[in-house]
């Protein structure tokens, strides 16, 4: 039994990373009180940018183009709700509509091109661990960058002066305004953060996962993304767990004709949808947790007067 | 370092003058965009805005688009007046369509003036559950409109891939995932001989008059722009704010259904995978630029659906991609949500200015 | 008597070169003039008040000094030289420190990493922690550096303020309205440890409208009015009197109470309340009773965070429970909600004008509507008339002398004190049987604010209860009949103004709090 769950598995954690870089991005995003609903908009931009970088100069320029594109879809959102206080639920959708509609208008011209992929790379001992081995350390090298980026997330908001200063932009941007902080510059880096890591996840799809470009392949991805970190609580290690859960959702609809569940592929395809509604009433519910965790300043915009 | 310092009022020029400034950045952007694309400018604002209204054809094609974008901002816009953002509208559309697809299907062959109204009706029902679904989980679960209409939209879309490739495909249909074409009474009837454009557009006419005198005299419409505005004043009030958050969804869900409905019954006249180009998301478009305002809304409308119309010709003769309506749909809420700034606050001055004279 | 009694021996004034000196400062906001070529200057060791009533400019001045706001012109020395101070970073480097009268903390981080923020960024969070107790031992204001702020209570998120300011040593620390939040004997205390800094050399500047208070710690005042310095003093030498005549341009004005002599029936009635608190911030309230008669003024002292907005939530039925726990003129309303209790003769003026009392954006008219759509003639078949509305406005307007550009003028374009005249107004033209207020004169000009307190009165005079919960003890001692204290989620016994005093109602204050922090 278990070697026929270890591909599944295996597949689970590569459809969970493009939502670990996205939801990162934007849990920082979200820890300095700005609410991105451009995820989707800008994962797309990044997987058209990598997909088009990585075809003329290999993957690891895909990424760095993703990356780029990604924090660059993110500034317009940032100029209109960070420097001209605008709605930042509308801003976030105008991001994604306008990420979708230039994705596809860029990427009308690789729509037939396709890309090598990348091999798993086993890291030497740690995947010759029975059954976690393979699993978790016969990835591809993205792979174990998305375990890093949590690690890595998760040590700077609990462990560094950065992470105080955003936690606290995030609190009450008044009280950090006051004591001499630039809560602008510090929302614009957090959400220009926000937007590389949604870009990374983009070129994810489009040059490992898929690996091609299609028009709206994230199909949703990006939501999921914003639902997963209120799912996490803002706790970038239980954003992780989130996402393997939903990775392998996507992947257990694969082979849910191979485990004997008789329904059709289009309702096994709004599985996760569903599961994420699930799951965020699940979390909702409890408003005590949110409000301990939430941060409070979050969606509403801050203009520093004087 | 900010740019802007609050206004005391705000400013009555720059909420009617907002929308006129953001089309005005768009086309400058546009010519842009079509300069670096070796297309010329002109040509494309021609094709785009004027060649679709040169023939009656094109006006009726224009009203078609523009009714159900407008059906369905109206419903957008008093939630989102509420801060409600149902951004699920393209859900509940499909859900309003396939109600009445339903109803389409299964009468197949009877004869009856009941059915079209049946159509209409189970197409609001329809759609006003797909809408009361995330208002229940909001009231009851606080979970947020925002991702739970959109998940919905997913689910919306892959029931529709559902129902036209399995049960309801047309037998006769070659495989194609589409239902069967519906018959004479589930189509809503042409107004005008030759022309496309068919009655369902009255329902919009009638609904635009309607949600007018709502926003602007109704205490109720009044209570959700408190609950909005200021949702501390509404509790101080005693103004429901369950209540805001079921109208405010439920009555979206029930304007994008019947425009749903009206649009298996219209111009497509089955039910089909591309049934909607985006129709329930261009319409949260729609809402804005038309400032949440009934009347405005009808203007912000026929503008979307001259693009929509202007994209499509210029796909034709100008080997533009359809994208490029998203694209420029995308960019005109931006500079919208950039205008709208200038009515809270203005720009700060920079020069420091002279002490005022000594006093006397 | 309110106020500390003053020090036996007070310090003769350093002599020698300014700490910190203010030319022609000027400063314009939209619409107003906040700093009027204001010139002030700080000897070291010196205590220094800055009076003025709300609007004088006293705020914008200190946010000048601290770099949190740039002044359009003047010029600003410090130890001899001229400095421009570019932000708080910028100020705190150069030794000043300031304690804001909104705290300007983060209620998720703990004492410590509050602090920390306010430090240079190489600060070891582990070392600072230690020193935070040293230094808040040392100066009488003990801390637990590892518990959250939001845990705290309002006198120990003050002390977290001054530690903050205290680990940078400052030379000059600036305190905006510190005794807001305090009881009698927690100000005895401050000023302790203010004339305890000032012996070790620290020049202090001391914003307050207290007259008291400055008369019992300071050594030199400035007065501010409209922007302007309109004079200096040695408040030790003046009579409250002619401070205040500096402070407003005339006599402290004076409510009169006269007796009531109509029908005695209770209007509001308070029967054991006891309620767990709904949100992680707040405060669970603990069997409360108390009974509003008509022609009287009741009022409810103690420091916000002690179960006020619980027990007003309550009141007002934005939070509902049983019955007969809330009756209005003898009717049993709590099972109901805040329209429905409205209905039945309950008007509420809230302690957050703007957003709560008002809907900013809106005009006066469109915010007549929101409670006085139950007026006759305002709403008909759920339609509603905003001419009416805009007549109701504005005879509100002119009975209650509430200066604004008419009825159509936003509710944020006005004055503190204006937009309280409109929602008061607002609210009595409701012919309430039980009128409620929270902090009815916060942050409200001298003038303005002797007038809502006579407009309380005047309205419990015709019959009405009337219930006012405040901080300001002064304001309830001058307008209320019976006076009871709110502690950490507990309600003392009503006691008739005449059997207590201010250090009664300060002891309730803490020893409760005290009792229930326990």
């Amino acid at each position: 039994m278990i070697e026929h769950l270890i591909p599944v598995l295996i597949g689970t954690l590569a459809a969970a990373t493009p939502l670990i870089f996205a939801g990162l991005g934007e849990l920082v995003t979200e820890k300095s009180g700005v609410i991105n609903l451009g995820v989707e908009g800008m994962m797309l931009i990044g997987a058209v940018a990598g997909f088009g970088a990585a075809l003329h100069w290999g993957l690891f320029a895909g990424f760095v183009a993703g990356a780029l594109a990604g924090a660059l879809a993110a500034l317009p959102f940032a100029l209109l709700t960070l420097s001209l206080g605008a709605n930042q639920a509308a801003s976030g959708l105008a991001l994604t509509i306008f990420g979708s509609g230039l994705s596809a208008f860029v990427g009308q011209y690789l729509v037939s091109e396709s890309l090598p992929g990348l091999q798993p790379w086993p890291i030497p001992g740690l995947s010759a661990i029975p059954v976690l081995g393979p699993i978790f350390f016969n990835q591809t090298v993205v792979v174990y960058l998305s375990y890093a980026a949590a690690i890595f997330v998760t040590w700077v908001l609990a462990k560094t002066r950065w992470g105080l200063v955003l936690r606290a932009v995030g609190e009450s941007p008044e009280a950090a305004h006051t004591i001499g902080y630039p809560v602008t510059s510090i929302r614009y880096a957090a959400v220009c953060f926000g937007g590389a890591m949604a870009g990374i996840a983009g070129a994810y799809l489009s040059t490992v996962y898929t690996p091609l470009w299609v028009q709206n392949m994230t199909a949703g991805r990006g939501w999921i993304a914003v639902a997963l970190v209120v799912f996490a609580t803002w706790k970038p290690l239980r954003l992780l767990l989130g996402a393997y859960l939903f990775g392998g959702m996507t992947i257990l609809q694969l082979h849910a004709q191979g485990l004997g569940v008789d329904l059709p592929s289009q309702l096994l395809s709004a599985i996760p949808y569903v599961a994420t509604i699930v799951v965020l009433v699940l979390i909702s519910r409890d408003r005590a947790l949110l409000q301990l965790n939430l941060p409070a300043s979050l969606g509403k915009p801050f203009i520093p007067g004087g | 370092m900010s740019l802007l310092t609050p206004r005391t009022n705000p400013s009555k020029l720059m909420q009617w003058a907002a929308p006129p400034l953001a089309i005005l950045a768009t086309l400058l952007t546009a010519t842009v965009l079509f300069y670096a694309l070796n297309k010329p400018p002109l040509q494309a604002f021609y094709v785009f805005f004027i060649e679709p209204l040169e023939t009656e054809n094109g006006w009726s094609e224009l009203a078609l688009k523009a009714s159900p974008l407008i059906l369905i901002a109206q419903g957008l816009a008093l939630g989102f007046r509420a801060r409600i953002y149902n951004i699920g509208a393209e859900g509940q559309l499909l859900m309003g369509a396939i109600c009445a697809s339903g109803v389409a299907i299964y009468t197949d062959g009877m004869d009856g003036d009941w059915i079209l109204p049946l159509m209409v009706l189970a197409g609001a029902i329809g759609g006003g559950l797909w809408g009361a679904l995330p208002a229940w989980l909001k009231t009851r679960f606080n979970a947020e409109e925002t991702l739970t209409t959109l998940m919905l939209t997913y689910v919306a879309v892959q029931l529709l891939a559902w129902l036209v490739s399995g049960p309801w495909r047309d037998p006769g249909g070659s495989n194609f995932p589409q239902s069967i074409m519906f018959s004479e009474p589930a189509l809503f009837n042409a107004l005008f001989e030759g022309l496309r454009i068919n009655s369902s557009v009255i329902i919009t006419l009638l609904a635009v008059p309607l949600l007018w005198l709502f926003v602007k005299r109704s205490f109720l419409a009044y209570q959700l722009a408190v609950g909005g505005q200021a949702p501390s004043a509404a509790r101080y009030a005693g103004f429901s704010a369950q209540r805001t958050v079921w109208i405010s969804l439920v009555v979206s869900g029930v304007t994008a259904g019947i425009a749903g409905a009206a649009e298996a019954a219209g111009p497509v006249g089955q039910l089909t995978l591309s049934l909607s180009p985006g129709y329930g998301f261009a319409a949260i478009i729609v809402a804005w630029v038309g400032r949440l305002h009934p009347i405005g809304i009808v203007f912000s409308g026929l503008l979307m659906a001259l693009i929509y119309i202007g994209g499509e010709a210029a796909q034709v003769s100008m080997q533009l991609p359809s994208a490029v309506s998203w694209l420029f749909q995308g960019m005109l809420l931006f500079f919208l949500l950039g205008a709208d700034a200038f009515v809270d606050y203005r720009l700060k001055r920079r020069k420091p200015f002279v002490i005022k004279e000594a006093q006397a | 008597m309110l106020i500390p009694p003053p020090p036996n021996h007070p310090r003769p004034l350093p002599a020698g070169e300014p700490r910190l000196q203010l030319l022609n400062i000027s400063k314009r906001y939209p619409g107003v003039l906040a700093n009027d070529q204001v010139s002030l200057n700080v000897m070291p060791g010196e205590i220094h008040a800055v009076l003025g009533e709300n609007g004088a400019g006293k705020s914008t001045l200190m946010k000048i000094i601290y770099g949190a706001v740039q002044a359009d012109s003047g010029q600003i020395q410090w130890n001899g030289r001229e400095v421009s101070i570019a932000n708080p970073a910028v100020a705190r480097e150069l030794g000043i420190g300031m304690v804001f009268q909104h705290f300007q903390l983060f209620e998720t981080l703990n004492v410590t990493e509050n602090i920390a923020l306010a430090l240079p960024p190489d600060t070891d969070l582990k070392t600072l922690a230690v020193r935070v107790r040293e230094v808040s031992e040392k100066y009488g204001l003990p801390l637990d550096p590892e518990r959250l702020v939001h845990a705290l209570s309002v006198g120990e998120r003050q002390r977290v303020e001054i530690v903050r300011c205290l680990l940078q040593n400052p030379q000059l620390l600036i305190l905006d309205e510190p005794t807001s939040v305090l009881t009698p004997q927690a100000v005895r205390k401050l000023f302790e440890t203010l004339r305890k800094l000032a012996s070790e050399g620290v020049s202090i500047l001391y914003i307050s409208h207290k007259l008291h208070e400055i008369q019992a710690l300071c050594d030199r005042a400035t007065v501010m009015r409209g922007g302007c310095v309109t004079g200096g003093a040695n408040p030790r030498q003046e009579s409250t009197a002619s401070l205040a005549r500096m402070m407003i341009g005339r006599d402290l004005p004076v409510c009169h109470a006269p007796v009531y002599a109509g029908e005695v029936k209770a209007a509001l009635e308070i029967d054991s309340i006891s309620r767990p608190k709904d949100d992680p911030f707040g405060v669970t309230l603990e069997d409360i009773s108390l009974t509003v008669n008509s022609g009287e003024v009741v009022g409810i002292a103690g420091i916000s965070g002690n179960g006020q907005a619980e027990l007003l939530a309550a009141l007002s039925g934005e939070s509902t429970g049983r019955s007969d726990s809330v009756r209005i003129a003898g009717l049993p309303v709590g099972h109901l909600h805040a329209g429905q209790r409205r209905d039945r003769g309950l008007s509420f003026v809230p302690e957050e004008r703007l957003g709560r009392g008002a809907v900013p954006s809106m005009s006066l008219t469109q915010n007549a509507m929101l409670t006085a759509h139950r007026q006759p003639g305002l709403s008909r078949f759920g339609l509603l008339d905003f001419k009416a509305a805009r007549d109701f406005a504005l005879r509100c307007i002119e009975r209650f002398d509430v200066r604004c550009n008419g009825p159509q003028a936003a509710a944020r374009s006005l004055s503190g004190g204006n937009l309280q005249k409109f929602i008061v107004g607002r609210e009595i033209m409701q012919a309430p049987k039980v009128m409620i207020v929270a902090q009815p004169t916060w942050g409200v000009d001298v003038g303005a604010a002797a007038t809502l307190r006579q407009t309380l009165l005047d309205l419990s005079r015709e019959g009405v209860g009337v219930l006012v919960v405040s901080e300001e003890l002064e304001e309830l001692f001058e307008i209320c009949d019976r006076i009871a204290v709110l502690a950490g989620g507990r309600l003392s016994a009503a006691m008739p103004r005449n059997e207590t005093n201010a250090e009664q109602i300060g002891l309730l204050m803490a020893g409760q709090a005290a009792a229930a922090s326990v």
